[in-house]
């Protein structure tokens, strides 16, 4: 059978290190990641790594551009499943891949105790899985818990 | 050492600030992340970004950690064993777009390894503490995410061998 093909996005920072604590998760799959700074490459240095523009709401070139590179990739790359964590990239691969049929994993930033995040609401009608790394947030119509990355 | 970080998007000098005038009492060193802030720093070594491989040495080499309350910074320290003082951001004081920092500073309150400093005042004061004290008491966790928390990931991704 075929491998696999994962698409692993976040941006640097906070979601990047919530991200690559889900690795175990990821073995025996074809991977490639996405983040917004070249520099965290080292830290998945024997994977294949694509560092696009970082943006968030307030920047809308920015946000543009972050859009055009990820869309590029996904088409490139064609995952079969996307993981993010968010934010602005996540959001954008859900999307894309999602159009492309894939499988897509929305799991919200531990760091939104209260509500999802403003990225994860807008990521919602994409994700084909939309999560959250707090109980009290779940629900019949809201995301699902599956236990946190802590 | 201490390092201070504010994590990789925005300038927190509040906190900085706190340290800097803190650290001019004292002989420790101090090495931060500040952000893109035009404010100049006195007394510690710093920089707007630093390249990850200097944070992974410093963290490694740090003795403790002064953050705001963001998970990136609150993860790498715990799971290396370091104690951490947090003091979240304030929307209300354009630190960030929401008070999702306060949230995270309640949850945390009580980990083991983990300060809270919900003002400057407390951060000098935890900071003296720290002094005398140090803080040997964390709680380490693992660099990944628990095992049930993975298998439920694999199940949803399809990896199941």
């Amino acid at each position: 059978m075929k491998q696999k093909k994962l698409l692993a996005v976040a941006s640097a920072g906070g979601h990047w290190v919530q991200l690559l604590r889900m690795r175990p998760a990821f073995e025996f799959l074809s991977l490639h990641w996405i983040s917004t700074s070249p520099g965290v490459a080292s830290q998945v240095d024997h994977e294949e790594f694509t560092s696009v523009r970082d943006a968030n709401m307030w920047d809308k070139p920015g946000l543009v551009l972050m859009a055009i590179q990820i869309a590029w990739r996904v088409l490139l790359y064609r995952p079969d499943i996307v993981v993010t964590t968010g934010a602005a990239p996540g959001y954008f691969a859900i999307v894309f891949a999602r159009l492309l049929g894939a499988k897509t994993i929305w799991i919200d930033s531990i760091a939104n105790a209260e509500e999802m995040s403003l990225a994860g609401k807008k990521a919602r009608r994409w994700a084909t899985h939309w999560i959250t790394q707090w109980p009290e947030l779940s629900g019949d119509d809201g995301p699902t818990y599956i236990g946190s990355v802590l | 050492m201490i390092f201070v970080t504010v994590g990789t998007q925005l300038a927190f000098d509040r906190m900085v600030c706190a340290v800097d005038r803190w650290v001019n009492a004292k002989d420790t060193q101090i090495v931060a992340q500040v952000g893109p802030t035009e404010v100049r720093f006195s007394n510690i070594k710093y920089k707007s970004f630093l390249e990850q491989e200097q944070l992974d040495y410093i963290l490694k080499n740090t003795e403790l950690v002064v953050a705001h309350a963001g998970m990136g910074s609150i993860l790498s320290s715990l799971s290396l064993g370091k104690p951490i003082i947090i003091m979240p951001r304030k929307a209300s004081l354009g630190e960030h777009r929401n008070e999702h920092q306060m949230a995270t500073a309640k949850r945390f309150q009580n980990r083991p390894g983990v300060y809270v400093a919900w003002d400057e005042q407390q951060l000098v004061v935890l900071l003296n503490r720290w002094s005398i004290e140090r803080f040997d008491n964390v709680d380490e966790i693992s660099n990944t995410a628990p095992t049930e928390f993975i298998a439920n990931l694999k199940r949803l991704i399809g990896n199941t061998q």
